[in-house]
């Protein structure tokens, strides 16, 4: 077991590969009451097209079918493991991102037991028929839900409009009509496939002894059988760099317009430390350019084109990545040129000064102080920087070494008019 | 030992809450200040908090103000306006580092104590009067901020139901007041407002950190000072008419959305009211609940589905979002849940894992410095003196015979159902 210590933040953590691959991670937080685990799979909604251990071809597998399988995995011969774990005093959730499984818990009480608990869900997949159709049924309500959220839409609509084939503009969930192929033989294949130990890791955070738990964990998965897994292979088709749709508009059953300006990154193939240099940097400028202290932002509020829903967020992983501004609006079209132009001006240096930077450094070095009090963020945020061969304790040295120059080349590598999309939501009503 | 020890002082004005924890990395200021929720007053103080965070004398713009701010390593500040019970609370929190994880000795926590002071009692104002820009700009956020329940149909149909069931009490007031009376309002009305709530309302300063208890106490001495009050108090009212009603609103929506209002009877420090979160959690608190096992595992018919309580009114509010035609099988196995409840027709086991579970998640609030100031703030607002370990102690005693005894309280008002156009046709 190593021991990392990050003194600046009177933080230690514990790491161990163990013999089958897995990524350990523990993190002991004192004076806190809860113990939070995740148990993630770098596996998500994009994964749709790969090769099955063991065989020739390549198989693509229905829409939302990984956030299916999340949703099976909870479900056991014997009843489904949220009693387990709520008999544990445990709450268990899980969620699915573009390129990640997460499960996870947090408790107070039994945390060897609910550790257990979660290992061995996620590690014993039991499927059939009857349960798979059941599922549909509940699935279908959920993505009947996001349907009728406006910002939901709005969200991904403006992600369809940047990638043609990258499967990164399908719907998490998929949509009825796809999950109503799914069978639990496509689940199994690929829980075959993506739920080896060697393509997951364990996150425990919380006022746990480190030595306890990893003997625990070892303990477990030394009980457990794994052949070696080969790489894993995955297909995707080649993607333009231009965006698919310049615009689209949807309407609903809302009273005030939304409106997204997104910048589609030319293909980013960075991981490691350039990609946590270079997203820093975009977050950064971003900040400097919208945030509440910018002239922008108090341009758009002063004459009323943005209130408080306006936000902006930079999203980066291997083979995609996308920035968006904007929020709620009377204006829709005015906020989308204001904000276009606004990106144009920083493309050409505006506003990115000396002391711009000092300032937002500042203040995303407190920001990061504020967020690793989430025991949460930090299980969370960790796993997925580590996917992308990245280390989220450096995000303050990083921060510390950023120059202009850093800057205006994110802004200059970013900003481009031809990957400029818009969506907008407006009343069914007007228009 | 205590789970977290809270001292209290009395100040000149208000009180001043101080829980010193090493657990977090930053400090927590948060000013609350309640009233009882009027219709005459909801709008207007559902403004004032925004006018106030915008500027101040000190910073008179809001980019200076937040430049302020992020010189601060991003001090994190937002209101809030909240109903708790029939009272309408404004909160203003401040988040800022702790500085000994920093490489700069910047003492924050008496900087972000003063620019809580500055919002406060220092605003942007000559004459009697608010800075006219200011009030004018946040009185179009407030409206979109109204607007903004109608577009997302989960909070509206919990609004709508609110406002249906509690239709001659105060608490059917929105929180964030109304459109209508939105023009009214200006820069010295406003005003006057803001100096009649501070010398009126019920006010309280909590600190959440690694500080110092008498540091804070002098800091927060020298830069709050207000009148002495005595806070109005409501009388909640327990014996409402009940008479069960179900109303129907036709939208277009693809899924419909079922909020179903109880009267529960028991308020926040009452004896059984501990029972009642019991039950709560047995009925549909949980993902263990008989509302997500049967409404949703059994019968595939949600996605989610769950009740919760508004303790300080007595309230319990189940939602769930349904397909339009399984409206009235929805509604029946809800009911079925709830008489099976009143006949004591759950488990022992029932009773363990769901107190289990509720003491994991409130031991689990009490990690984030925002939670504990909701969880102290419980007894300021019910005007009682229950630590924590009281309320811990107090759930687990819990009896079966206890939960029944407040099953059978409970009083089923009102069905709401947010449904498509095209359904029923």
């Amino acid at each position: 077991m190593e021991k990392i210590t990050f003194e600046q933040l009177q933080e230690e953590m514990y790491y161990e590969k163990l013999s089958n691959g897995l990524d350990v991670y523990i993190l002991p937080k004192k004076g806190f009451n809860k113990t939070y685990a995740t148990f993630t799979t770098k596996y998500g909604s994009i994964d749709n097209h790969f090769l099955p251990p063991g065989k020739n071809d390549f198989v693509k597998v229905p829409d939302g079918i990984a956030h299916f399988l999340e949703h099976k995995l909870f479900e056991k011969e014997d009843g489904d493991v949220f009693q387990q774990f709520s008999k544990q005093g445990a709450s268990a959730n899980a969620f699915t991102s573009f390129t990640r499984t997460a499960y996870l818990f947090s408790s107070t009480s039994n945390v060897e037991k609910n550790l257990e608990t979660l290992i061995d869900f996620v590690q014993e997949p039991y499927f059939t028929e009857k349960t798979v159709e059941k599922e549909k049924g509940i699935i279908g309500q959920e993505i009947t839900m996001y349907d009728d959220n406006p910002d939901w839409r709005l969200y991904f609509g403006l992600i369809q409009n940047m990638y043609k084939n990258h499967p990164v503009s399908i719907d998490i969930a998929g949509t009825i009509e796809s999950i109503s192929h799914i069978t639990k033989d496509m689940l199994y294949e690929c829980y075959e496939t993506f739920y080896h130990p060697s393509n997951m890791l364990l996150f425990v955070v919380g006022p746990v002894s480190p030595e306890e738990i990893m003997g625990l964990i070892k303990e477990n998965q030394g009980k457990k059988e794994y052949k070696n897994l080969p790489e894993i292979q995955r297909r995707f088709d080649e993607e333009q760099v231009g965006v698919a749709e310049k615009k689209q508009v949807l309407k609903m059953n809302v009273q005030t317009s939304k409106c997204l300006v997104g910048i589609k990154a030319a293909n980013p193939t960075e991981s490691g430390r350039e990609m946590l240099k270079k997203e820093l940097s975009i977050n950064v400028m971003l900040d400097i350019l919208f945030g509440k202290s910018s002239e922008n932002y108090t341009e758009l509020y002063g004459s009323g084109l943005i209130d408080d829903t306006f936000s902006y967020d930079y999203t980066e992983e291997q083979g995609f990545g996308f920035a968006m501004v904007g929020g709620d609006t009377n204006e829709p079209d005015v906020l989308a040129s204001k904000l276009e132009a606004m990106l144009m001006e920083a493309k050409a240096g505006r506003g990115l000064t000396a002391e711009n930077l000092e300032r937002t450094k500042k203040k995303k070095i407190g920001a990061f102080l504020r967020a690793v009090n989430s025991p949460e963020y930090i299980a969370n945020q960790f796993t997925r920087y580590a996917f992308n061969d990245m280390d989220l304790f450096d995000v303050v040295p990083v921060l510390e070494s950023l120059t202009l120059e850093d800057l205006k080349q994110a802004a200059s590598e970013l900003i481009a008019e031809e990957r400029f999309t818009v969506c907008q939501v407006v009343p069914k009503d007007k228009q | 030992m205590a789970v977290i020890s809270e001292s209290i002082k009395d100040m000149k004005g208000y009180k001043l809450h101080i829980v010193k924890t090493e657990k977090f990395k930053t400090n927590t200021i948060v000013w609350k200040m309640k009233a009882p929720l009027t219709s005459e007053d909801v709008t207007k103080r559902a403004l004032l908090p925004y006018v106030l965070q915008s500027s101040s004398k000190a910073y008179p713009s809001t980019s200076k103000f937040r430049s302020y701010l992020d010189e601060l390593y991003g001090a994190n500040l937002f209101v809030d306006v909240s109903k708790k019970g029939e009272y309408q609370v404004l909160s203003f929190s401040l988040e800022i580092a702790n500085e000994k994880f920093l490489s700069d000795p910047d003492p924050l926590l008496k900087k972000g104590m003063q620019l809580m002071a500055e919002i406060l009692v220092n605003p942007l104002a000559e004459n009697e009067a608010f800075d006219k820009d200011t009030v004018e700009k946040e009185k179009r956020t407030l409206k979109q901020r109204i607007q903004a329940v109608y577009d997302d149909k989960m909070r509206y149909s919990n609004f709508r139901l609110v406002q249906e069931m509690c239709k001659d009490e105060p608490y059917a007031l929105h929180v964030n007041g109304e459109i209508d009376d939105i023009p009214q309002i200006d820069e010295k009305n406003l005003y006057e407002y803001y100096k009649k709530a501070f010398a009126e309302d019920e006010l309280d300063l909590f600190i959440i950190g690694d500080v110092d208890e008498a540091e804070v106490q002098s800091i927060a001495q020298d830069l709050l000072q207000f009148e002495q009050r005595t806070p109005k108090v409501v009388e909640a009212s327990k014996s409402v008419h009940v008479e069960e009603k179900t109303v129907k609103d036709k939208e277009d929506v693809k899924q419909g959305k079922l909020n179903i209002g109880y009267r529960t009877n028991v308020l926040y420090g009452d004896k059984d009211y501990y029972a009642l979160q019991v039950f709560n959690g047995i009925f549909g608190g949980f993902s263990h609940s008989k509302l997500f096992l049967n409404v949703r595992e059994k019968n595939s018919l949600a996605y989610y589905v769950a009740s919760r309580l508004e303790s300080h009114k007595g309230l319990m509010m189940v939602m769930s979002g349904i397909e339009f035609e399984n409206f009235e099988l929805a509604v029946k196995i809800i009911r079925e849940q709830m008489e099976a409840m009143q006949a004591g027709d759950f488990t022992d086991q029932e009773i363990e894992q769901t107190k289990a579970v509720i003491e994991n998640q409130m031991l689990e609030t009490m990690d984030t410095a925002r939670g504990m100031v909701e969880v102290l703030y419980h007894n300021v607002v019910s005007r009682q003196n229950v630590s924590l370990d009281d309320w811990l102690q107090g759930m687990s005693k819990t009896t079966k015979e206890e939960i029944v005894d407040v099953a059978k309280k409970v009083q089923l008002d009102t069905v709401y159902f947010l449904t498509g156009l095209e359904a029923d046709k």
